[in-house]
């Protein structure tokens, strides 16, 4: 009895997705900055995915997916109708929000479906929430519309300047700083050099910077450790601790290298799976 | 007992002891005196007639031999296998004091494998009462038996994809098949017992909730998260807790990599830290997944080692070495971050500490490199923090562990029961399963 899938929405063609599924259970307590691990068949792997949005009336979570290995590409696999095997959840602690006036969300990468649930968030308790997307080109650009429908303004950044403004989200987020004066936080989601840059630019100013962490994760409810990461000098579980974190205390460095700890065998499983599809 | 042969067995997951023929357990179980005071019976944690059983045995009457055992232990096949006996059952068995005890693991294992037995949900009256069992290892799946078996309907919400808790993600296969966990699961669903899997007790179902719907709650989440050493270099990669890299071989299926996807973190040279049966299981694991050496490395001597004595054996005799008396104080890397070496600092023994072991002291100025490129933290586990931050009320110790009535196994909450390692702290398979069968007796009183 798996999950199943009622909506298959492609954003980006062929690499990126998103999924509306049936799971009741998970809606109802599911807020923004919750996570789910899934496995999408027998033989699957479980790997987290952060919830870009829910709707506990009609029982249903979003997820948004890039394809980057074989378990994400199973999933692209699938279309709507199909279940997935095991989706699990929500996990993490939920992102803290009260209302205390403005919020500039950033979101880069498929971090932008991320951050969409944490922007909506803000603004249901009516703080009001300034965006700032971006990725490498027009096309690969995710929850334009979604997002534009949300906050109070959207910025859009591209690094090829094919659509928004040409340059990176924190060329945006630099100038925000110095004319937005009552700003309580800055919430940054996505590639971890993104979430580093984002990091960097508000520690000047000491203004309180939560960044949604994408570790690896084996169990995601604290029991291996895969996941550990180092705030402020000290080892903290992504799954259990997390994933939001003070990004002014974040080892993005140690992050980075740790995701990249079983890039060998992503990669000899990927070849396997592309031969067995060729 | 026969075993795999060494040499072949390291490099399977296949179960190392094969188990008695019936010759061989009728000659063991004959050689059980047959005491008037059973001491046996007092050294197991939940009382198993063993005697008795024993006796069925040399009758050949093996469906009585697993009544017997069943009478106060619901999962035989298992405890033969994995209950630390020579500090239980075995350790007070008189003919021990001259010469071995009787194989009481080994004849309870054998009466579990050969004893053709089943219990349908049609011959129970149902009460028409709900319990939740929120986890599904060892204490949990045996509060689950007895309410089943005593009428009422129970529902266990399991946070992974596969039932079974720590005898699944934890126990390798070649200590304890998963086959062997799969048909008491499937024994628990013949009765009628539920399973709800991908459910996070704390998360996607709260216990406030659980207790509205149904009449009782057991908490029996385990011990959870892993403890780490607290050194420099210690978040490398390479450096992996036992419980991550036992989850990705076993529950993840990792040494069928890439037929299953899960992948395991490949060592040359490994090392493993504490000595206790989760250290055996990682080293030995290491080893069929290729290693070409594996060192396990314990702050104190071999007397002190907390594992299973057939573990130690069995890890010794498949090649894995020892290196007493050392304590790792950092983890080196390569220019990448990937471990490189460990440095353990050289210890010897002074006086005893609040255990009764001779605490372990450093030797000043005696450090040495170590040259390893996977190091596999096994040092134990703490308190699990997912459930316990989400139950307002529930009362817990200093330690963070869950508070309970000793008796009934009730905690803080009104018919909220806990039991197993979210109790004590991480112990043996068998504590839980008897605090999981004490907590659900408690229920049976209240709501059969």
């Amino acid at each position: 009895m798996g999950t199943k899938i009622l909506v298959k929405e492609p954003l980006i063609c062929g690499t990126t997705s998103k999924l509306v599924l049936s799971a009741p259970h998970i809606a109802k307590s599911a807020r923004p900055g919750h996570f789910v691990m899934l496995r999408v068949n027998e033989h699957g792997e479980r790997i987290p995915l952060t919830i870009a949005d829910t709707d506990p009336v009609a029982g249903t979570i979003t997820i948004v997916y890039l394809v980057l290995g074989k378990t994400t590409a199973e999933l692209e696999e699938l279309s709507c109708g199909d279940e997935i095997l095991d989706v699990c959840g929500p996990c993490g602690h939920h992102t803290h929000i009260e209302k205390k006036g403005t919020v500039i969300c950033v979101g880069g990468g498929t971090g932008i479906a991320a951050m969409h649930h944490i922007a909506k968030g803000h603004v249901q308790v009516g703080n009001r929430v300034i965006g700032i997307i971006g990725a490498r080109s027009q096309n690969l650009l995710l929850f334009e519309k979604e997002l534009r429908g949300l906050v109070d303004t959207l910025y859009v950044t591209t690094d090829d300047g094919s659509y928004g403004r040409k340059g990176l989200v924190t060329e945006v987020l630099a100038e925000l700083l110095t004319t937005e004066k009552d700003l309580f936080e800055v919430v940054g989601v996505g590639p971890v050099p993104m979430m580093a840059a984002v990091s960097e630019c508000t520690r000047p100013l000491g203004i309180k910077t939560t960044v949604s962490l994408n570790p690896i994760m084996v169990d995601g409810i604290g029991m291996c450790g895969a996941c550990r990461v180092t705030v402020d000098g000290k080892t903290r579980f992504a799954c259990v601790d997390g994933p939001e974190f003070d990004g002014h205390k974040v080892d993005f460095a140690e992050l980075k290298r740790r995701l990249a700890a079983f890039r060998e065998q992503e990669a000899r499983s990927m070849q396997a799976f592309k031969q067995a599809r060729a | 007992m026969p075993c795999q042969e060494p040499g072949i067995r390291n490099k399977n997951f296949e179960e190392v002891a094969l188990g008695y023929t019936e010759a061989m357990a009728l000659a063991e179980a004959s050689r059980c005196l047959q005491c008037k005071k059973p001491l046996c019976m007092q050294g197991c944690p939940v009382e198993v007639p063993i005697r008795d059983f024993i006796g069925c045995v040399v009758a050949k009457d093996y469906a009585g031999a697993y009544a017997k055992i069943t009478s106060s232990n619901s999962f035989p096949a298992i405890c033969g296998r994995v209950c630390p006996q020579e500090n239980q059952c075995e350790g007070r068995c008189v003919l021990g004091k001259k010469g071995s005890p009787v194989a009481i693991g080994r004849l309870e294992r054998f009466v579990a494998d050969n004893a053709a037995t089943s219990v349908s949900s049609g011959q129970i009256a149902k009460k028409g009462k709900k319990v939740a069992c929120i986890g599904s290892g060892p204490s949990s799946l045996s509060c689950a038996g007895v309410c089943a078996k005593n009428g009422l309907d129970v529902d266990i919400y399991e946070a992974m994809h596969e039932a079974g808790g720590v005898l699944i993600y934890g126990i390798p296969s070649f200590r304890l098949p998963k086959d062997v966990v799969a048909k008491e699961v499937e024994g628990l669903s013949r009765l009628g017992v539920r399973f709800l899997l991908n459910y996070v007790g704390g998360r996607t179902v709260s216990v406030a909730d659980l207790s509205k719907q149904y009449d009782a709650v057991f908490i029996g989440v385990g011990a959870g998260l892993p403890v780490f050493l607290g050194v420099p270099g210690e978040n490398l990669v390479g450096v992996f807790s036992a419980n991550e890299y036992l989850t990705r071989v076993n529950l993840g299926r990792a040494y069928r990599f890439p037929e299953y996807d899960t992948p395991v973190y490949p060592g040359r040279h490994v090392t493993v830290f504490g000595a206790g049966n989760v250290a055996m299981d990682a080293a030995r694991t290491a080893l069929r997944m290729g290693a070409e050496s594996v060192n396990i490395v314990y702050r104190r001597t071999r007397a002190e080692m907390p594992a299973r004595k057939e573990e130690v054996e069995h890890a010794e005799e498949e090649g894995v070495a020892f290196t007493m008396l050392a304590s790792p104080i950092a983890f080196q890397g390569d220019d990448q971050q990937k471990l490189r070496s460990v440095i353990l600092q050289q210890m010897e023994l002074g006086e005893p500490d609040a255990s009764g072991r001779r605490r372990p002291v450093p030797i000043e100025g005696a450090r040495v490199e170590m040259p390893t490129d996977l190091a596999i933290i096994a040092l134990g586990t703490r308190s699990n923090p997912v459930l316990l931050e989400a139950t307002p009320g529930l009362a817990l110790n200093e330690r963070g562990y869950i508070t309970v009535n000793e008796a009934t196994g009730e905690t803080s909450l009104p018919n909220v029961f806990a039991g197993g390692d979210i109790v004590t702290g991480a112990a043996t398979v068998i504590l839980a399963m008897g605090a999981g069968r004490r907590a659900g007796q408690e229920i049976v009183r209240r709501f059969a």
